[in-house]
C-alpha cells in the first residue's frame, strides 16, 4: 500500500520537463504562488530562499537537499525517499534551474545508510535518462547529485552545521547572518532543503500552483506529510492537507483517547486534550511532521524526561545556554519524579527555558526547552503536585 | 550604515559587529568568547542584545550590521539571559576565586560580579571533575575551570595553526582536548602559551616555579642570580596596575634585589653575544657559498624563540639545518655564568642558580631541554615568566612602581638598544642588520638608516621582507680575521632578510620557502613564535592585544633610543668577554661549545 497517494500520482519527469521551459523568474514566481513553505520544520517559504540564492552573485551554487530526518518521531522522509526518490530528486534539479547551480549534495542520514544503493540506483538512472549531468533533457542546464553519509547527529539535520559537516569539520550551527543562501557550502550560495519541500516543489511545477494552493489553509497550502507514532491504533505515515486539527488526525489514527500530542517532535509543543481542537499549520501549531501521541496511562514527566535526554546528548554544545541548560532542565525533571523540586526552583527552570529560546545560538537550544514549558503549562496541576512543599526562596 | 543602540543613532560601516559599534558609543556589552586577537565564535552567548523586530537575543559579537536595526542592550529579558549564563557557567565551574591564580583578573569573575550573582542559583560542583595535566613543561591545564569559550582553540588551530587541542565530544560531555586525549605533554605543542594569555579563567596557566625560586632565595649557601629580558620589564607594570607600555627597567632590578636575588642582570648583554655569534655564522655560510662555493643551509632561520623553535623540529624537521646553532640569549646567560662568571669571581658553579625573567613560557621548556648544560651545570635552572615574577615581588610586599631605580650588575652591566629591540617582532634582524652592516661594509648604520632605525623590519605585519644591496665592502674587523680574509665575495651582492612573528606567519613563510618562493632566496629570516614577537610572549600579563603589544612595543623602541651604544658589536663587556675568555672570537671552539647547541627532528610523532 503507498502511504502517499498524491506522490504516487504523480510522472516523475513531468515537472522537470515544465521547469526547463521557463525562466528562472517564472519558476521561482510559481513556487512563489504556490505558498509552499518549508517542510523541515521552521516553515520558511521556499520561494523566498531559492530568491535569495538566485540572485546571489558567485562562481558556484549549490542545492542540498536534508535528508537527515534526525527529529525524534519523523520517519517520512524516509518512506519519501523509498517510494518516491525521483520526486526529491526532480525537485533539486528545478532548484538548480532556478537558482543557478551545477550540484546537488543529498544530506542522507547515517542510519539511512541501508537506501542509499537503492538511491544511487535511481541517479544512475535518471543520469542516464538525461535527466541529470552535463546537458538536462538538451535544455543547456548542467547538474548532477551526490550522495553524503551524515553520521548520526541530530544536530547536523541544522542547515548550518550540516554544511559544516560536508565541509568535514565538526557538526556544528554556525553564525548566522550570513545565511546558507549567500555563504552556505564552501562560502559558496547554497539552498538547503528538506527532502519533502523539494518533492512538493516537482509537485507544483507539474500540476500548477493553484492546485498546490487549492488544498490547505491560506498561510499553510497544501498537504503535509507526517509520522505518526505512539499510542495509537494506526501508527505510520500519512499525507494530510495543512491545518487538519489534532482531533481530524487523531481520529484518522485510532487515537481518539489519547491525553496529549507532542507535535514537531521533541523539540515541538505538547499540546493537551484539551486543546485537540487547534489545528496543525504554521499560523497555529507548527510542525515538520512529527506527532507523537500519548494515552491516558503515560506519565508526562517520562515523556520529559526522555525528550530532555535526547536533548542534553544531542547538544553540540558549544553554547552555554544549551550545553549546560538542557542538563539543569534534565535535573530539574528528575527532581519532580523524585518530589524534590520546590515550586520556586521549578519557575526559575522556566525562567531558564525562556531565556534558552532567547539566547540559544540555533534552533536546537531555542526550541528545547518547549516541551518543558509546555508540558509545565498544560499539566500544571499534576506537576504541582509533585513539588515539595519544602518552598525556600 | 547607521543603527540605534539604546536609543542613541551611530554610524558605522557595513558589517561592523553591534559589539564593535557599541563600543563606539561607550555602551558596555559583556563578553567572555570573544577576543579582539581571534575569529569570532558566538559561543558563549554573554553578549546577547535584543534587535528590534527579532524573535530571539542576538549575539552582539557575531552581528553584522546591515540594515538601520535598532538595538536594546539591557533589556530585562537580555539581563535575565546573561544572569541565566553566568550561573549556568558558575553550576560547571570548579574552584574557589580565593585559591585561584587569576583571582582578581578573570572574566568570569568579572562577570559574576557585574551580574549580581548572589548565590548559586544553578548549583555548584563540589569536587574536581578532571585531573589536572601538569605533563607539559609550559603549559597547566585544569579542565575544572574551563568555560568552553574556545579561545584557546582558536588560538592554537587560528591564529598559530598548530592545532595542538580541539573540542572534542557532544554537549556537556564536550571538552578541549589535546589529540587523543594524551597529556599536553606527550603532544605536538610548541609551548608558546599563547593558549594562557587569552584564556579568560584559571582553566590554563603556566607552570610555576616560584617556590624553588624562593627556596634558592632562602638557601645561605646559593648564589642566586637573575637576568631580566628587556619585554618582561616593558610589561610587569601592568601587573601592577600601569598602563601598557610603561617600562619599569631600573625599579625592578631594586625590587630583585630586595626580593633576595643576589646579583641582577641584564639578558641584553647576551643578546649582543647572540647577534656576534649568529651573525657570524650568517657571515661563515655565506663564505662557505659565495667564496668557496660549497653548498649552505640558506636561509639561516634565528634560534632565539623557543616556541619557534620547537615549531620548526616538529612541522619541518628537515629544515633543521637552517637553523643558526646559536643558543638563545637565556642559555648562552646561563653557561656564561656558571663558567665565566664562575670562575672571575670564584663561585663554585653548582652553588649558582641562576633564573631568569622571561616573556614566554617555551622558555621553560627550552632549559629543560637535555642538550642545554654544556658547563656541566644547567645552563638555566628557572624560567620565571613575567606573571611569576610580579607575584614573587608582590609576595615580597614591594609595590614595584614605587621603588626607587638602580642599575644592572657588573660585570654585563652594559647594554645595548640593539639588546633591547630583541623583544619586539623585526628586534633580532634589526640589531643583526646593524653589526652586519658596520662589520662588513665598514660604514655607518646611520649612513644607511636615520638614527639607525632600520624601520623596513619594524611593524606588526605578519611577515616583512627586506633587501639591501651591498654596494661598497670594508676592512675585515680584527674579532673576525682568524675567519674571513677580505669581505671581496659580499661585494655587489643582495642581502635579503625577512621577519614573520607568529607561527601561522612562520607557516606561510615555510611553505613558500617549500615550493622555491621568494623567500627560498632569502640569507636570513627572523622568526618568533609568538604574535608580536617577545612582548607577545606566552608569559607575560594578561590580558593581551594589538593595542597591549603595539605599546609594549613602542616602549621598547623608545628604550633603543636612549641608549647610548644602540649596536651589540659596540658593547664593550662583549668585546671583554671575547679578549678574557672566549678568545678563539665568535664562532669559535670555545664558543661552539658553550654557547652553540643541536636541535631534534621530532617531526608529528606523539609519545
Ligand atoms: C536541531 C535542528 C535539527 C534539524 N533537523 C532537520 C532535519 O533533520 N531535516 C530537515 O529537513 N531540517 C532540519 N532542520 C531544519 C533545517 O535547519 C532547515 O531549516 C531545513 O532543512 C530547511 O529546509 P526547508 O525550508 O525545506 O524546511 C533542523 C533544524 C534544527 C535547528
Ligand atoms: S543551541 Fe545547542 S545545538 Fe545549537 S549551537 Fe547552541 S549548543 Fe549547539
Amino acid at each position: 500500500m503507498n502511504t502517499i497517494p498524491t506522490f504516487a500520482s504523480m510522472d516523475p519527469e513531468a515537472g522537470l520537463k515544465k521547469a526547463l521551459g521557463l525562466s528562472r523568474p517564472d519558476i521561482i514566481a510559481e513556487i512563489s504562488a504556490s505558498g509552499l513553505k518549508g517542510r523541515g520544520g521552521a516553515g520558511f517559504p521556499t520561494a523566498v530562499k531559492w530568491n535569495f540564492a538566485a540572485s546571489a552573485k558567485a562562481d558556484r551554487k549549490y542545492i542540498i537537499c536534508n535528508a537527515d530526518e534526525g527529529e525524534p518521531g519523523t520517519f517520512k522522509d524516509r518512506v519519501i525517499l523509498q517510494d518516491h526518490a525521483d520526486l526529491v530528486f526532480e525537485g533539486m534539479t528545478i532548484a538548480a534551474k532556478a537558482v543557478g547551480a551545477k550540484e546537488g549534495i543529498l544530506f542522507l542520514r547515517g542510519e539511512y545508510t541501508y537506501l542509499r544503493p537503492h538511491l544511487e540506483a535511481v541517479l544512475a538512472k535518471r543520469r542516464e535518462k538525461k535527466l541529470l549531468g552535463k546537458d538536462v533533457l538538451g535544455a543547456n542546464l548542467e547538474f548532477d547529485i551526490r550522495i553524503f553519509m551524515g553520521a548520526g547527529a541530530y544536530i547536523c539535520g541544522e542547515e548550518t552545521a550540516l554544511i559544516e559537516c560536508l565541509e568535514g569539520f565538526r557538526g556544528e550551527p554556525r553564525n548566522r547572518p550570513p545565511f546558507p543562501v549567500n555563504t552556505g557550502f564552501l562560502d559558496r550560495p547554497s539552498v538547503v532543503n528538506n527532502v519533502e519541500t523539494l518533492a512538493w516543489a516537482a509537485c507544483i511545477l507539474q500540476q500548477g500552483a493553484d492546485w498546490f494552493k487549492s488544498k490547505g489553509t491560506e498561510k499553510s497550502t497544501g498537504i503535509k506529510i507526517f509520522s505518526i507514532s505512539g499510542d495509537c491504533k494506526c501508527p505510520g505515515v500519512y499525507e494530510f492537507p495543512m491545518g487538519i486539527t489534532v482531533a481530524e488526525l487523531l481520529s484518522k489514527v485510532g487515537g481518539e483517547n489519547a491525553r496529549a500530542v507532542q507535535i514537531g517532535g521533541a523539540s515541538g509543543q505538547c499540546i493537551p486534550a484539551s486543546e485537540f481542537s487547534r489545528s496543525i499549520a504554521f499560523e497555529d501549531i507548527p510542525t515538520g511532521g512529527s506527532v507523537i501521541v500519548f494515552g491516558p496511562h503515560r506519565d508526562m514527566l517520562d515523556v520529559l524526561h526522555n525528550f530532555l535526554e535526547f536533548f542534553v546528548d544531542e547538544s553540540c554544545g558549544q553554547c552555554t545556554p544549551c550545553r549546560l541548560g538542557n542538563r539543569k532542565l534534565l535535573e530539574g525533571v528528575e527532581m519532580l519524579k523524585a518530589g524534590t523540586c520546590s515550586m520556586a526552583y521549578l519557575r526559575e527552570l522556566c525562567a531558564l527555558g525562556e531565556s534558552m529560546q532567547l539566547s540559544s545560538k540555533c534552533g536546537l537550544g531555542q526550541s528545547s526547552p518547549c516541551a518543558f514549558l509546555s508540558v509545565v503549562k498544560n499539566f500544571r496541576d499534576e506537576l504541582m503536585g509533585r513539588t515539595t512543599s519544602l518552598t525556600h526562596a | 550604515m547607521t543603527l540605534t543602540i539604546d536609543g542613541q543613532e551611530v554610524k558605522v560601516p557595513l558589517g561592523t559587529t553591534i559589539l564593535d559599534a557599541a563600543r563606539k558609543i561607550g555602551a558596555h556589552i559583556p563578553t567572555l568568547c570573544h577576543h579582539p586577537d581571534l575569529c569570532v565564535a558566538g559561543v558563549c552567548r554573554v553578549c546577547s542584545v535584543e534587535v528590534e523586530g527579532m524573535r530571539t537575543l542576538q549575539a552582539a559579537c557575531a552581528f553584522p550590521v546591515s540594515a538601520p536595526i535598532k538595538v536594546k542592550t539591557h533589556t530585562e529579558k537580555v539581563r535575565l539571559a546573561r544572569r541565566h549564563i553566568v550561573d549556568l557557567l558558575l553550576s560547571d565551574h570548579y574552584g574557589e576565586c580565593y585559591a585561584c591564580r587569576r583571582n582578581n583578573n578573570c572574566e568570569l569573575q568579572s562577570l559574576a560580579k557585574e551580574h549580581g550573582v548572589d548565590f548559586f542559583r544553578f548549583g555548584h560542583p563540589e569536587k574536581p571533575a578532571h585531573a589536572i595535566d601538569t605533563s607539559s613543561y609550559s603549559v597547566v591545564r585544569d579542565l575544572n575551570k574551563c568555560v568552553l569559550c574556545r579561545r584557546c582553540v582558536r588560538t592554537c588551530i587560528d591564529l598559530q595553526e598548530v592545532g595542538t587541542i580541539e573540542v572534542v565530544g557532544r554537549s556537556d560531555h564536550s571538552h578541549i582536548k589535546p589529540f587523543l586525549d594524551k597529556p599536553l605533554g606527550g603532544v605536538v605543542c610548541i609551548n608558546c602559551g599563547q593558549c594562557i594569555n587569552r584564556c579568560p579563567t584559571g582553566a590554563l596557566h603556566a607552570q610555576d616555579h616560584t617556590d624553588e625560586v624562593w627556596a634558592a632565595i632562602d638557601d645561605p649557601k646559593k648564589h642566586v642570580v637573575i637576568q631580566t629580558a628587556p619585554s618582561p620589564r616593558a610589561a610587569i607594570g601592568e601587573s601592577f596596575g600601569l598602563p601598557a607600555g610603561t617600562p619599569l627597567t631600573f625599579e625592578l632590578n631594586t625590587a630583585l634585589r630586595r626580593a633576595g636575588f643576589d646579583r641582577v642582570f641584564d639578558t641584553n648583554f647576551t643578546a649582543d653575544l647572540t647577534i656576534l655569534e649568529e651573525g657570524t655564522e650568517l657571515l661563515l655560510r655565506l663564505k662557505k657559498a659565495l667564496l668557496l662555493r660549497e653548498p649552505a643551509a640558506f636561509p639561516q632561520f634565528t634560534s632565539c624563540s623557543p616556541g619557534w623553535v620547537k615549531y620548526l623540529e616538529h612541522f619541518y624537521p628537515e629544515y633543521i639545518p637552517n637553523l643558526s646553532t646559536a643558543k638563545s640569549p637565556q642559555q648562552m646567560f646561563g653557561a656564561v655564568l656558571k663558567t665565566y662568571y664562575a670562575e672571575k669571581h670564584g663561585i663554585d658553579p653548582k652553588d649558582i642558580v641562576t633564573v631568569a625573567l622571561m616573556p614566554c613560557s617555551a622558555k621553560k621548556f627550552e632549559c629543560n631541554r637535555p642538550e642545554m648544560a654544556d658547563s656541566g651545570f644547567k645552563d638555566v635552572d628557572y624560567g620565571l615568566t613575567t606573571r611569576e615574577l610580579a607575584k614573587m615581588i608582590r609576595e615580597s610586599g614591594i609595590n614595584l612602581p614605587d621603588m626607587p631605580k638602580s642599575d644592572f650588575d657588573n660585570p654585563f652591566g652594559t647594554a645595548t638598544g640593539s639588546g633591547v629591540i630583541f623583544g619586539a617582532t623585526g628586534g633580532v634582524m634589526e640589531a643583526a642588520l646593524r653589526t652586519v652592516i658596520e662589520l662588513v661594509c665598514g660604514i655607518k648604520v646611520e649612513d644607511l638608516f636615520e638614527h639607525a632605525n632600520i624601520k623596513p623590519v619594524r611593524g606588526f605585519e605578519g611577515v616583512r621582507y627586506v633587501e639591501l644591496p651591498i654596494t661598497a665592502v670594508g676592512p675585515v674587523p680584527d674579532v673576525l680575521k682568524h675567519l674571513f680574509p677580505h669581505w671581496n665575495f659580499l661585494k655587489g651582492a643582495t642581502l635579503k632578510v625577512a621577519v614573520a612573528h607568529g607561527t601561522a606567519n612562520a607557516k606561510k613563510v615555510m611553505e613558500d620557502i617549500k615550493k622555491g618562493g621568494q623567500f627560498s632566496k632569502c640569507h636570513f629570516i627572523e622568526f618568533m613564535g609568538c604574535p608580536g614577537g617577545c612582548i607577545g610572549g606566552g608569559g607575560q600579563p594578561i590580558p593581551t592585544s594589538p593595542e597591549i603589544r603595539a605599546a609594549r612595543a613602542a616602549a621598547i623602541y623608545a628604550e633603543d633610543a636612549a641608549y647610548e651604544i644602540r649596536k651589540s658589536h659596540e658593547n664593550p663587556d662583549v668585546a671583554l668577554i671575547y679578549k678574557e675568555f672566549l678568545t678563539d672570537g665568535p664562532c669559535g671552539h670555545q664558543s661552539h661549545e658553550l654557547l652553540h647547541t643541536h636541535y631534534t627532528p621530532r617531526g608529528k610523532y606523539i609519545d
